[in-house]
């Protein structure tokens, strides 16, 4: 107790730079990245630019929080990239059959509720697997990992599939009071993940199976259940993101939707605060996160920086964020 | 002469400690949990660094920093909690680093099987020492790791509460093997929290107390209440007339039939028990390490499935599947390992304590934030829990007031029948007290409570009634007043002999 | 756990529950083919196998000492492409400047890992993620995102394209010789078992006086020398620098490991079994071909993907069943 008391003493009332990076470290980050980019990317303080960033950001963002919550609970899912794609190729499967054009209505809600249900399904496949086998997660979602796409590219036999429907477009060029409507999925999405943590009972246990799974069970927790939901939620959100992309582009292509998006959302979440080893779910961290992520890229092309310098900076930001986290907790 | 002396300032852990060990001798230390012990051990080991201070070893000023240092110095370490590989084999839990070679790179295993054989003879053991030790008994275990100590050819060998696994039998063994360290030259420093060890074993002990060595002397002369005092830094005639524990003297009347566990079973650790638990009513499970107690409480609990056997709540049938089952049927479960099954280390205060109530505190999913702030400061203030506030993370408290928050994580569920494991193990001395009367309190109300504990004293004093196990069954019962440490210990020894 | 009872059989199988699963599958997988497909046996498929499947196997064995030790090592495949890029530009100095360059390549990220995780803490899964970014953007910036051709003049093809007594690829044979050696060096060297220590209990072992930073930084150090190696072969298989190869690589190699019965947390794992485990993975590809040559079928490369993640599935499926019966008895405690 008194080492405690000493120990959180020594730090003194006084402005301490440190401690501001060590907690604030995300933000900083993105006032730096911004203000960089305002001085020397040309064009940087244009709507269009804005327009850009954030329907990029708001696909990353989206896998990102479901990924937070995977790893709140101490798991990982490397197979949201494989379940885009998958959810991506049987939307336009659907809205473009025989059924789909004779009821439209009908088609595009179906086009837009049945992946993401099947993609519900890869969710339960995968909490499955953890929860009950007690696989580890990074092996058990290798299984989708490896053939979701794969299943994707046999529904569509691998062809690029491209499509004319305002309706399903929406979802990826809509805009509302002149923000793309994506961004305002994300927003909603977020504000209802960050009151289910906080608020819920769910969110709770949560935090409790990633902080103590024993101690959770012990206590009367539905352990099973949480975990099985997280990776449903988790897979949820990944087949809404494929949609996204899909409407964005008027076509699917299964190998290319949701490509290495298992590493963007992992980096994401992580920049955002999330610790590997579960406990903590910052939300809004994950927001941060991915707009710090697609604000690196963007800078870093606008710019004239190669593709391929920019996973370096990745690279470096992912490292830079872990240490200063690992720092805090020492 | 080679004499060990320490004394460090400016550490707020430790604030000037100093200890000295003789060539081949047996030394005590104790003190109270957060006294510095471990801290103090650790920085002899080179674990941690001293901020001041000098170490002196075998006559010479040492310079260890790092544990590895320590071993090849002659100093070998057996930690509380068992610092060995369960996932390896026996050998190589015993010579890993010093492994025997052939052509000084590859290892020799059948001279390392060898020798590690011929090491566990010596304490009497005789197992398959290729096999993983995490397929032995937690006892075998503990005596591996002593095994590996003095294997080292240490010439200091630090024992961290070593008996806390070990049965009475394999107590006995340990100190044979201690006693043959000390006739051998080898110095031996022993800390324990079973006071009545250190009498039979030890030749001095030192004595801790806030970071600092506060007493120094033979353990011929002195008493038990006078450690104790010298733990707590209380007068001893004071703690003399309150009594030992915090239980004496609460003789409640008991009412109907709470729980009934009839002939359940399950598995080969547990195979009969049967017992009864009134309103009222304190019952003890008594018994070695290994007889059925921890499983016990977990057939209990709903943690193992039951193979055989029925337990009725209240005179009706109860199906215990699950922990969760057993909490809504008003049964809680305090588990001996706080570290791993009980606290959420990250989480607060306020997290821990209301864990298990949640579904009470929730209305469509939503947490009551207003009342359950209100229900943790109630269970703060009631039982003295000392923390910086309901926002504290639980990990920044000491071992007494976790234990206590995790006390009202179960009283918070208003159960009706508590299972205790272990309540006061590794709590210190003052709030060991403040549980025993919580327990006390709680079943004053006309609610039940099953305790087990390794100190007889505990059990003998706080218990209406004891069931005794031996190998998985319970063989007989024990009522209070009456039960003296003497009488629960012959109850044990003499199953011991019927089963030998 | 191969020790001094190392060749009983009996005693071979009790330790190793987790490991018999993919013996099984292997041998059935073999017999299969055999008797199936005329040219199964034919020295054409073995070498060809051989050759391509000794760049998976000597990544996997390397990644399943860092597992070993509970860690794990992401940066594998895009390691084996930055290398592969670095051995074609050193093709013209031959196989002998060229191979241990690369494979120092390789260790450079191995140590840039080692350093991540050792001295700034950063969980070996981010770390790994981490380098595995890098050195995929490195093998784009030093290759213009193209493939390098290899010189063809020098001996440097001769790695993957040249075989001994016509039929084994000086590929296997070199990867094989490795793979050996760190069998021996996993059971009968101190280093060894400090890797297996440091993954049953990282703070046991610090406190059992045990060299665990040296030993971290060594595995590391080695998984990222073995994909350097990977790199070489690749690039002297296919006559090019690849920097856009090795995707999914250390996944396969992960699946590779685990399927050899190695536990992901550490503590446990036999290099024969992962080099198994990486056979049966190949095997199943080599028995699609087959299957497609055949004509009875016509498996798309799609449909590939989607029976590898089912025979992963299985294994997993499998080796649950292996580890609930064996913990119902009590043996892994």
């Amino acid at each position: 107790m008194s080492a405690q008391n000493y120990v959180s003493q020594s730090f003194g009332p006084a402005f301490n730079w440190k401690k501001v990076l060590r907690n604030h470290g995300g933000l900083v980050a993105l006032a730096v990245i911004l203000v960089f980019n305002i001085l020397v990317t040309p064009n940087f303080l244009q709507l269009q630019t804005l327009f850009v960033n954030i329907s990029q950001v708001a696909t990353i963002a989206i896998v990102a929080m479901g990924m937070t919550l995977v790893i709140a609970t101490g798991g990982i899912d490397l197979s949201v990239g494989a379940i885009m794609a998958l959810a991506g190729a049987i939307a336009p499967l659907i809205f473009q059959s025989e059924f789909g054009q004779m009821y439209p209505v009908l088609g595009v809600a179906l086009a837009i509720g049945f992946p993401v249900l099947v993609a519900m399904a890869c969710g339960l496949f995968n909490g499955a697997l953890v929860s009950i086998l007690k696989v580890q997660p990074i092996i058990a979602t290798l299984i989708l990992f490896i053939s979701g796409r794969g299943i994707a590219q046999v529904l569509t036999n691998g062809n690029l599939q491209t499509f004319k429907n305002p309706a399903f477009s929406y979802l990826g060029t809509g805009k509302i009071l002149g923000l793309p409507f994506q961004g305002w999925l994300a927003i909603v999405i977020a504000i209802v993940l960050f009151w289910v943590i906080n608020r819920t009972i769910f969110g709770r246990y949560v935090l409790a199976v990633g902080g103590n799974e024993r101690a959770a069970t012990l206590s009367g927790g539905p352990v099973r259940r949480v975990k099985i939901a997280v990776y449903i939620i988790c897979g949820a959100l990944a087949g809404l993101a494929g949609l996204i992309v899909v409407a964005i582009n008027s076509a699917s292509d299964a190998a290319r939707n949701g490509d290495l998006m298992e590493l963007d959302a992992i980096a994401a979440a992580v920049v955002g605060g999330a610790l590997l080893q579960g406990g903590r779910a910052p939300i809004f961290g994950a927001i941060l996160g991915a707009v710090i992520i697609q604000l690196v890229k963007y800078t870093l092309l606008a710019n004239g920086v190669e593709d391929e310098v920019a996973l370096i900076a990745k690279a470096l930001i992912i490292v830079a964020a872990v240490y200063v986290q690992q720092a805090r907790k020492e | 002469m080679s004499a060990i002396q320490k004394a460090f300032n400016g550490v707020v852990a430790l604030d000037g400690a100093s200890l000295e060990i003789e060539k081949g001798e047996v030394h005590a230390l104790i003190g109270q949990n957060g006294a510095g012990k471990s801290t103090l051990i650790k920085i002899l080991t080179g674990v941690y660094r001293s901020d001041d201070g000098a170490v002196e070893f075998d006559g010479a000023e040492s310079l260890i920093s790092s544990p590895r240092e320590a071993q090849a110095a002659g100093i070998a370490t057996i930690y509380q909690e068992l610092n060995l590989v369960p996932l390896r084999s026996v050998t190589e839990n015993i010579v890993m680093g010093y492994e025997p070679k052939k052509l000084g790179v590859f290892i020799d295993w059948d001279e390392a099987h060898n020798r590690a054989r011929e090491i566990l003879k010596r304490f009497g053991i005789d197992i398959d020492v290729t096999a993983r030790l995490g397929s032995f008994s937690t006892a075998i275990q503990q005596l591996v790791a002593i095994a590996r100590a003095v294997s080292l050819d240490a010439k200091l060998v630090i024992m961290d509460e070593p008996t806390s696994s070990l049965d009475v039998s394999e107590v006995k063994v340990l100190f044979g093997v201690v006693r043959s360290l000390r006739d051998a030259g080898v110095s031996v420093l022993y800390v324990s929290h079973f006071l009545d060890e250190l009498f039979e074993i030890c030749d001095r002990v030192t004595t801790m107390r806030d970071g600092r060595t506060v007493d120094c002397r033979k353990m011929d002369g002195v008493t038990k209440l006078g450690l104790i005092s010298g733990m707590l830094g209380r007068d001893s005639s004071e703690i003399a007339e309150a009594g030992m524990t915090e239980f004496s003297g609460g003789a409640a009347k008991h009412g109907e039939v709470l729980l009934h566990a009839d002939n359940i079973a399950t598995g080969p650790r547990l195979t009969k028990l049967d017992m009864t638990v009134h309103r009222g009513e304190i019952v003890g499970l008594g018994g070695l390490l290994g007889s059925g107690r921890t499983e016990a409480a977990r057939a209990l609990f709903g943690i193992d499935p039951l193979a055989s056997g029925t337990v009725s709540l209240k005179g009706l049938d109860a199906r215990l599947e699950t922990p969760a089952a057993a909490i809504k049927a008003g049964i809680a479960f305090l588990t001996e390992d706080r570290k791993a099954e009980g606290i959420i280390p990250d989480m607060t205060v306020r997290e821990n304590l209301t864990l298990a109530l949640l579904p009470k505190l929730t209305r469509n999913g939503q947490i009551d934030r207003a009342r359950e702030r209100e229900i943790v400061q109630g269970f703060i203030e009631a039982l003295g829990i000392k923390t910086a506030g309901m926002e504290q993370p639980i990990r920044e408290l000491s071992g007494g007031n976790q234990q206590k928050v995790l006390l009202a994580r179960w009283l918070a569920v208003e159960p009706e029948l508590l299972i205790l494991d272990e309540p006061t193990r590794g709590v210190d001395v003052g709030a060991k007290r403040e549980i025993q009367a919580i327990i006390r309190d709680f079943v004053s109300k006309g609610f039940g409570v099953v305790l087990i504990s390794s100190e007889f004293e505990e059990l003998v004093e706080g218990a209406d009634r004891i069931v005794v196990l031996n190998e998985g069954r319970s063989i007989t019962e024990l009522k209070n007043p009456g039960i003296t440490e003497d009488i629960l210990v012959h109850a044990l020894a003499h199953t011991d002999g019927e089963a030998a | 756990m191969l020790d001094t009872n190392a060749f009983d059989l009996r005693s071979y199988i009790s330790r190793n529950p987790q490991s018999i699963a993919v013996w099984i599958a292997l041998a059935a997988l073999i017999t299969f083919g055999l008797l199936r497909y005329d040219n199964f046996g034919g020295a054409y498929n073995i070498s060809s196998f051989l050759n391509y499947n000794s760049m998976f196997i000597i990544i996997s064995v390397g990644m399943s000492f860092v597992i070993m030790t509970g860690g794990i090592d992401l940066s594998v495949g895009s390691v084996a492409a930055f290398t592969s890029v670095v051995a074609a530009y050193m093709s013209p100095y031959g196989i002998e400047i060229a191979l241990p360059i690369a494979v120092l390549a390789g260790m450079l990220f191995g140590g840039l890992n080692a350093f991540f995780i050792i001295a700034l803490r950063i969980p070996p899964f981010i770390a790994t993620l981490a380098t595995m970014l890098g050195a995929k953007g490195g093998a784009l910036v030093i290759s213009g995102a193209d493939t390098i051709a290899v010189d063809w003049g020098s001996n440097f093809t001769k790695m993957g394209m040249e075989k001994v007594f016509n039929i084994l690829p000086w590929s296997i044979v070199v990867v094989g010789i490795i793979v050996v050696g760190l069998w021996f060096l996993l059971e009968k060297t101190s280093l060894g078992r400090t890797v297996l220590a440091i993954g049953g209990s990282e703070d046991a072992s610090t406190l059992m006086g045990l060299k665990v930073n040296r030993t971290k930084a060594f595995v590391y150090l080695l998984s990222g020398g073995c994909a350097g190696l990977a790199g070489v072969i690749l690039a002297s298989g296919f006559g090019a620098g690849q920097p856009l190869e090795g995707i999914g690589w250390e996944l396969s190699a992960i699946a590779a490991v685990v399927v050899g019965g190695t536990l992901l947390t550490g503590g446990l794992g036999s290099v024969p079994a992962t080099v198994a485990g990486a056979l049966l993975l190949g095997l199943v590809f080599n028995i699609l071909n087959f299957e497609n040559g055949l004509g009875t079928i016509s498996i798309s490369a799609y449909w590939q993907m989607v029976i590898r993640g089912g025979f992963l599935f299985a294994v997993i499926l499998f080796q649950a069943r292996v580890m609930s019966r064996n913990k119902r008895k009590g043996r892994v405690a």
